[in-house]
């Protein structure tokens, strides 16, 4: 790693501030940002630390959503929604490993936005609404493609709030050494209708499958699914699978999540 | 430099570190506690499994000053003053848990924080918590039985080798 300072704030209004510094860097649980530090693959000068952030941390109900601090670990998250939102508990329970999950934190995983990361699925299928220091940002609006987000220099998830579906469920085909989704589909019926996001397929990130919502607003049944398919053009293709199996994969895992939320 | 102030296995431990400075080199480094090892230093091994405030972390992958203030156990601190294995220690040398024993103080430390919350785990849950503690000797079976008996329970139903 190159040198770096290292600070700890902790309010939000201080976070900021030592975010303003040139070349400063947020850093959440770290599980993505320090191996990539180790790589000097990023070379920040000064790395503010938002775990100190009390307002930042825990899970509590919000209305028909449930407000969850941006600097939640993994393990939190699991713990609590696991009453209030059992797919989001579940999700969160599968990424990476116990000691993983005991640092990782969703701003985190949110701002990096990996392409085969399991929360920008949760996020986007539940439409949930990003908080930041600064404003409020759909998921729709958010997520814009490979590690790229609406976030500016700077800014700071300091909340997800996710509305909790009347059904749901995420299901991930796991890419064995890593523990990434190979393919993740989380899907999630509203009232008003289906929101289906997938990750781990799409050289573009986390994408809505909009043909399948519409199958499943009517029929909200693995059949409904039957004859549909997403173009492998587009797909990440890799040493882990091809653009084809993944646009293959796209559709099994999209019926066995139905299958399991139904 | 950043002063960092934490109690590892029971004792108040200072020192300056740098911003940069991982949790392990701290420990091994500074506080010569080399019980916890570096194996892959990606977050993939585990070896480096310590306990952070009760919960296991892979101490490669955070930051020396991100634990100032914090409780810290480490291998070093499972066995009594006297020498005497704890129970799970024990149980991975009566059921052979190891081999070269370099994942073992991580496999140890792991199994001691799932034990916390889950004292009778079955053995998919076990399997399923050591996912991120990879041994290349074992092939795990004597591992998940040394954890099984840890626990009070029978190995036999353990699967076969």
């Amino acid at each position: 790693m190159y040198e770096f300072e290292f600070e700890k704030p902790s309010t939000i209004a201080d976070a900021v501030k030592a975010l303003g510094e040139e070349d400063a860097q947020a850093l959440g649980g770290g599980q993505t940002l320090i191996p990539t530090l180790k790589q000097r693959l990023a070379m920040p000068s000064t790395l503010v630390s938002l775990s100190g952030i009390a307002e930042m941390r825990g899970v509590c109900p919000d209305g028909d959503a449930i407000a969850i601090g941006g600097a939640t670990t993994h393990a939190e998250v699991e713990a609590a929604t696991a009453d209030s939102y059992p797919a989001l508990s579940a999700l969160a329970g599968q990424i990476g490993d116990p000691a993983v999950r005991n640092r990782g934190t969703i701003g985190g995983s949110l701002a990096n936005n990996d392409p085969s990361a399991c929360y920008p699925a949760a996020a986007l299928a539940s439409g949930a609404t990003i908080v930041t220091n600064a404003r409020e940002i759909a998921a729709d609006d958010y997520f814009q493609g490979l590690f790229t987000t609406a976030l500016d220099e700077g800014e700071i998830i300091t909340n997800v709030r996710m509305p909790v579906p009347q059904a749901a469920h995420y299901e991930k085909f796991v890419q064995p050494a890593s523990r990434f989704a190979l393919v993740g589909v989380f899907v999630a019926r509203f009232a008003d209708g289906v929101r289906v996001a997938v990750t781990g397929a799409s050289e573009e990130g986390v994408f809505r499958w909009s043909e399948a919502e519409a199958a499943l607003a009517g029929n909200f049944d693995p059949a409904a699914i039957d004859g549909l398919s997403v173009d492998a053009e587009g797909m990440i293709g890799d040493l882990h699978g091809t653009k084809a199996y993944r646009a293959h994969l796209v559709g099994v895992i999209t019926k066995r999540a139905v299958a399991a939320a139904a | 430099m950043v002063k960092v102030t934490m109690t590892v296995n029971g004792r108040t431990a200072s020192g300056e570190v740098e911003g940069r400075t991982l949790l392990s080199g701290f420990l091994r480094e500074e506080l010569g506690l080399t019980g916890t090892h570096v194996g892959c230093d990606t977050s993939q091994c585990g070896a480096c499994v310590v306990h952070v405030d009760g919960k296991a972390v892979k101490s490669c992958t955070m930051l020396a000053a991100e634990a100032d203030g914090a409780e810290i156990a480490t291998i070093e601190g499972q066995a009594a003053p006297d020498g005497t294995l704890n129970v799970i220690q024990q149980a991975f040398q009566d059921h052979h848990g190891l081999q070269c024993g370099f994942c073992t103080p991580g496999m140890v430390m792991s199994a001691a924080a799932l034990l916390k919350d889950n004292p009778k785990p079955s053995e998919q849950e076990i399997r399923e918590y050591l996912e991120g503690n990879l041994c290349r000797c074992t092939g795990y079976h004597n591992i998940v039985k040394a954890i099984m008996a840890a626990s009070g329970q029978d190995v036999s139903a353990v699967a076969a080798e």
